[in-house]
């Protein structure tokens, strides 16, 4: 039972950090309509940014740099989405042809952060020790239950946001209809670009929250983002509950199958993909 | 345009053609050892590019699972080459690539793209840990010496199936089943109601596409002695050919061909010095090419060359 207890709180600590990956993505594909390859490499700026201010001799605290990665790549997101996406969006004839256009574009992109990533910081594996204790009979560890408690915040403020906000309003109209929302006088290139950046943004702060907790290096990018993406189709594409809810159940399957042999991981997300694509290919929230 | 000097031009492009087929065909009795070695890169880097471009031009679907195939077909080369002749594990490696996507293209191109996508993504690094965990179990190796090849016989090999990848794509786009892919392509729905079995169509071409990968793939494994799993799955066999695709132009079959011999020879010069440097400058000019190159090198120039000619004849 003890093992049992374990997996599952290590899957739920892991799970958060999922889910904020994932409804990264889910919104800039739900709603932006780009297939983010470079949604990883993001994770890896936020990452290496907070570690950077950590090691430095200003020495800042993980939970205050998580706040300035997150906006700086909320920034890069606006800019990408304003300058780069929105002329594709301008020249595409059909929203089909804009989502394999911007996806190649996201692909230049990932080689871009990334290669850029690699000659600012190396590609040897970093890390830092932040609230290395443990806590309660389970022997929690302190960092993960902090970065657990920050994901839980950033979902409620985001659930807020979402429903209560003149803007979160503006974002789920666009998500069910986008033309409809542009024809009801909803600035349509202002959301999708608050969209994108707002990814981006989460993707700024998951990667701070996994630098706490674990080794990081500039090539870590494209695992989070092939669980992302299957999050994303396992909780409906578009979306956000269901990335939230897929996030949790990914990080549960990995802390099991990780406890039992780590090297299937990866077949463990496929057999859970390929069940979902015979089964029900819309996923758990997908209408 | 007269018939008189449509013949000819046609006349004059087969002959050019002919003459680099000779030249290409006779080239390792020619020069040894280097140039053999990049062109068979190079022409691996062609059938790779117009075996992702046969499935993704005239449709849109993009595949991201073209590294997955060429593992494949590699993997299989250190396991049949030597106890089975050389041609017969070329054509092993490209069916086992044709059946795995048949498989794939089975189970995703019935729905939207995105999932089609999604799904290739992440299949070079499935099958790589599906491979690594029947040889920890089966094996229990982490890894398998390969009988190799001359690299002439490795340059023949990968030239026979450069052509025969060429003239499949060049056969496809002219056959009925490539007017049903573009067809495909524009409006799909439209396309159904047609009588097109849009499914199937779809299925074949991607399984076609993934065979000369896997092909590709067993040629260039017996150039070496020893490869693990790691080696024989990488990412950048999957985002390559879509970049020199991207950058040659989709719209005929020298794009792809002109993409692959320019970045495979820049990737010669730059890669072992600088290869942080060689990748960046990849993203940054596959960005450019779709903003300002929506039709590749290709359609740059002839854009060019419409506009020095005076530009009186509508675009085709």
């Amino acid at each position: 039972m003890v093992i049992f207890r374990d997996i599952i709180v290590t899957g739920l600590l892991l799970g958060g950090i999922y889910a904020l990956v994932s409804v990264g993505l889910s919104l800039q594909y739900g709603v932006a309509r780009v297939l983010n390859i470079s949604h990883g490499e993001f994770i890896m700026v936020g990452a290496f940014i907070t570690y950077t201010l950590f090691v430095s001799s200003a020495n800042i605290n993980p939970l205050i740099s998580l706040v300035i990665a997150g906006i700086f790549t909320f920034i890069i997101g606006w800019i990408l989405h304003t300058t780069l996406f929105r002329r594709l969006m301008d020249t595409s004839p059909t929203i089909e042809a804009f989502e394999g256009k911007s996806m190649l574009a996201s692909f230049g992109l990932y080689y871009v952060v990334q290669n850029l990533g690699r000659i600012i910081w190396g590609s040897e594996n970093r890390g830092f020790v932040f609230l290395n204790r443990t806590v309660t009979a389970a022997q929690i560890p302190l960092n993960r239950l902090v970065s657990l408690g920050v994901v839980i915040v950033i979902a409620i403020a985001f659930y807020f946001f979402l429903s209560h906000t003149r803007m979160g309003k503006a974002i789920r109209a666009a998500i069910q209809d986008r033309s409809t929302a542009g024809l009801m006088g909803v600035n349509i290139h202002g959301v999708l670009a608050i969209c994108f950046a707002l990814g981006l943004g989460l993707a700024g702060v998951a990667g701070s929250l996994i630098s706490t907790i674990l080794a990081i290096q500039t090539s870590m990018g494209l695992s989070y983002l092939v669980i992302a993406m299957i999050v994303v189709v396992l909780g409906g594409l578009g979306s956000i509950s269901g990335a939230m809810i897929g996030g949790v159940i990914l990080g549960l399957v990995s802390a099991l199958v990780t406890y039992f042999q780590p090297s299937m991981t990866m077949i463990a997300y496929y057999v859970i993909f390929i069940l979902l694509l015979l089964v029900r290919p819309k996923g758990i929230m997908g209408r | 345009m007269g018939t008189n000097t449509f013949t000819k031009t046609k006349g004059l492009s087969l002959g050019l053609l002919l003459v680099v087929f000779v030249f290409l065909a006779v080239l390792p009795t020619l020069t040894q050892g280097y140039l053999t070695v990049l062109l068979t890169d190079i022409l691996k880097f062609v059938i790779l590019t117009v075996g992702w471009m046969m499935f993704a031009g005239p449709t849109g679907y993009i595949s991201l699972a073209t590294g997955a195939f060429y593992g494949l077909g590699f993997y299989m080369a250190a396991v049949f080459n030597g106890p089975l002749p050389f041609a017969v594990v070329i054509i092993i490696a490209g069916v086992a690539a044709f059946v795995v996507a048949l498989l794939v293209g089975a189970l995703t191109l019935r729905l939207r793209a995105a999932y089609f996508c999604i799904f290739t993504f992440a299949l070079v690094l499935l099958i790589q840990s599906v491979v690594m965990e029947v040889e920890r179990i089966v094996t229990q190796t982490r890894g398998r010496f390969v009988e190799t090849e001359t690299i002439e016989a490795a340059y023949w090999a990968m030239f026979i199936v450069a052509v025969a990848t060429l003239l499949a794509a060049y056969l496809i786009r002219r056959s009925r089943h490539g007017l049903a892919l573009q067809s495909i392509g524009e409006y799909e729905e439209a396309a159904a109601h047609s009588g097109i079995n849009i499914v199937r169509t779809k299925i074949v071409t991607f399984a076609v596409g993934s065979l000369f990968m896997g092909m590709a793939g067993a040629i260039i494994a017996t150039r070496r002695a020893y490869i693990d799993p790691g080696i024989a799955f990488s990412m950048n066999n999957t985002f390559l050919p879509v970049l020199m695709a991207m950058f040659g132009g989709m719209t005929n079959l020298i794009g792809p061909v002109i993409g692959a011999a320019v970045f495979t020879y820049i990737g010669e010069i730059l890669l072992t010095r600088f290869p942080d440097l060689y990748m960046l400058i990849f993203g940054v000019v596959l960005i450019l090419a779709i903003v300002f190159m929506p039709n590749g090198i290709v359609g740059l120039v002839q854009d060019v060359w419409r506009k020095l000619r005076g530009g009186r004849r509508a675009p085709a």
